[in-house]
């Protein structure tokens, strides 16, 4: 399981890259993994505001459809539009190309309610049982 | 096998129209005219018949093979019902008769199964009032959530969320939605049910309605739905109860009687009538007598002589919901199998369906681990995580299972369930029918210890083997013509 250790994590496995006031986000290895091969990315819309842990993106696979949730609350300044055409970068590349969205943070101070990469791999190695 | 545009031969026809010998009073305007022919296979009417009928041999149905699909009650539909609905009388009916001057007395059996399946289901489960109309389970929950809409609009109050389970049926929020509601998922807790204390942190008087299926995916009967009706009714919230499981409770409790407002049923999956494909379906909704003036138009009526009659002057309608009475020889199917198992009878279908269900959970559990360890009601959710340890998927198991010749199980779903085997072999299959059943899944262990192989493979025995679901999903316009 790839948990870069640069990134902080929601429960519901969606990861963010905070740099400044910019958070880049997406859905973790185990979240693709689990999910399967994604067929559809319903991406969020440039300049919507997005609360923390509300929906920001719905992923369709062979599984399920799922609703992505916002590691942060802020406004959206960029959309993955690449993954309209090509939905496979989810699974390829989940920390890099297959990224969701860039996020102008609103409140730095939320990031208290997300995981680090070391409370992460416990919290999925919880999942396991 | 041979797409039937492969055989088609330039000029053949099914019939050969004689030329046109009277004169053409009026031309279809040009501009509804195609500009190129809409190519069309050209065959005889032995092709056509041959084609469909060797294509219908591929199917793979409820009258051909087990089906344990959960969560989708696959019943058998029993051939008598097929009988009732091709009498002449029922199928000759002009829908429009019983709106014409002097033509409801001619259409007095027809709305007279209607007025009778609103009081049956009124009974069975505890409501005031049906309307028969909306066409589908789905259609029920949109016709059933804008009734709840409808009710806070009467009384001036603008409610904007509805609380749905984590183990719901996708349809549940979906319909909310469509209706302009916006939805708080409930997570259930580890015993599988509703979590109180998850659910008290998100109710309030913003709160339109609660939507919950009960037994719910998981084959559980929600033991807090006392406690949660009256905790939503307190905040003046309604109840919603999705009838995707009521053949788990038939006759064994009412969900009106457990604090439901509004629920929605699927004639196709607990009164028999056929399912997926098959249909059309047919998904009723029930109402509490709050709510009653909201229903869609038409209501059937009865006069003080007796003689029913179609009333539209409802002025707190939601107007139509669709055109006419809904599938109303799906109704009438419906009906005919409701009088012929009588009370006794949909009582013993309960009890059959959770019997067998728990006999194939008894039989697996100790190879496939369950979902909750517990006795379940009409369908077991196991989750492979056993077998995925040697990489075989639930999927992989389902794909074997055809080699088998049993349907698949629902997979995947409810979602709460890593690798979900779902299954629900309804009260109509024989001990042999589930013996071979339980044989198959431990078989499929089996293999997956020994050569999972066989079931990476799977299915071999049909005519296609395993499909590209990723392609088929991703690449949606590969078949163009």
């Amino acid at each position: 399981m790839n948990i870069p250790n640069n990134l902080c994590f929601t429960k519901e496995h969606e990861w963010i890259k905070i740099e400044g006031d910019t958070g880049t986000m997406g859905i973790t290895d185990y979240a693709q993994h689990a999910l399967g091969d994604v067929t559809f990315v319903e991406i969020p819309k440039k300049d919507c505001e997005v609360k923390q842990f509300n929906i920001i993106a719905t992923i369709e696979s062979v599984k399920a459809a799922s609703d992505i949730y916002s590691p942060l609350s802020g406004t959206i300044t960029l959309n993955n539009s690449e993954l309209e055409n090509n939905p496979a970068l989810i699974n390829q590349s989940c920390y890099d190309q297959g990224w969701i969205a860039k996020i102008k943070i609103k409140d730095i101070a939320e990031k208290k309610n997300l995981m680090d990469s070391t409370s992460y791999q416990k919290f999925v190695e919880g999942l396991a049982h | 096998m041979e797409l039937i545009f492969n055989k088609s031969v330039s000029g053949r026809r099914c019939t050969q129209f004689p030329a046109n010998d009277v004169p053409v009073l009026k031309e279809i305007p040009k501009k509804y005219l195609r500009k190129s022919p809409c190519n069309l296979p050209e065959v005889s009417e032995m092709d056509v018949v041959r084609h469909f009928t060797n294509l219908s041999k591929l199917n793979f149905s409820v009258d051909s093979n087990f089906y344990p699909l959960g969560s989708c009650t696959m019943k058998y539909n029993p051939k008598f019902t097929e009988d009732v609905a091709r009498l002449e009388g029922f199928t000759k009916l002009h829908p429009l008769l019983p709106q014409l001057r002097l033509g409801g007395i001619l259409a007095q059996g027809a709305l007279e199964v209607l007025y009778e399946m609103d009081r049956i289901l009124s009974e069975i489960t505890g409501m005031d009032a049906f309307t028969l109309q909306p066409a589908a389970g789905a259609h029920g929950e949109l016709a059933g959530v804008m009734l709840i809409a409808a009710y806070h609009r009467s009384l001036n109050q603008k409610r904007k969320y509805i609380l749905v389970p984590d183990s719901a049926h996708g349809t549940n929020p979906a319909s909310a939605a469509i209706v302009g509601y916006e939805i708080i998922n409930i997570a259930s807790n580890k015993n599988g049910t509703m979590d109180i204390e998850a659910l008290k942190a998100h109710l309030n008087q913003d709160v339109a309605a609660i939507m919950m299926t009960c037994p719910n995916t998981l084959g559980l009967f929600e033991s807090d739905i006392d406690t949660i009706a009256k905790l939503a009714h307190a905040q003046g919230a309604l109840m919603y109860y999705d009838g995707a499981n009521l053949n788990a409770i038939l006759g064994k409790c009412r969900p009106g009687d457990l604090g439901f407002d509004v629920i929605h049923l699927n004639l196709h999956k607990t009164f028999a009538t056929p399912h997926g494909g098959g249909g059309p379906g047919s998904g009723p909704v029930g109402v509490k007598k709050e709510l009653i003036e909201f229903l869609p138009i038409s209501r059937i009526e009865k006069r003080d002589d007796g003689t029913l009659y179609l009333d539209y002057k409802k002025p707190q309608s939601i107007g139509y919901i669709s055109s006419f009475y809904g599938n109303f020889l799906v109704i009438l199917k419906a009906y005919a199998y409701i009088l012929l198992l009588g009370k006794e009878g949909l009582i013993r279908t309960s009890e059959h369906a959770v019997l067998n269900a728990n006999y194939v959970l008894a039989k697996l559990k100790d190879i496939y681990e369950p979902a909750v360890e517990k006795t379940c009601m009409h369908e077991c959710v196991f989750s492979a995580s056993r077998q995925i340890l040697k990489n075989v998927h639930a999927l992989d198991i389902a794909k074997y299972l055809i080699d088998c010749g049993i349907h698949p199980p629902t997979i995947y779903f409810p979602l709460i369930v890593k690798e979900a085997l779902m299954i629900e072999p309804t009260e109509t299959e024989s001990k042999e029918t589930l013996d071979h059943f339980i044989h198959c899944m431990r078989e499929a262990n089996r293999l997956t210890q020994e050569n999972p192989e066989v079931l990476k493979k799977a299915p071999q025995t049909m005519p296609i083997s395993r499909l590209d679901e990723t392609k088929a999903a991703r690449d949606m316009n590969c078949a163009s013509l």
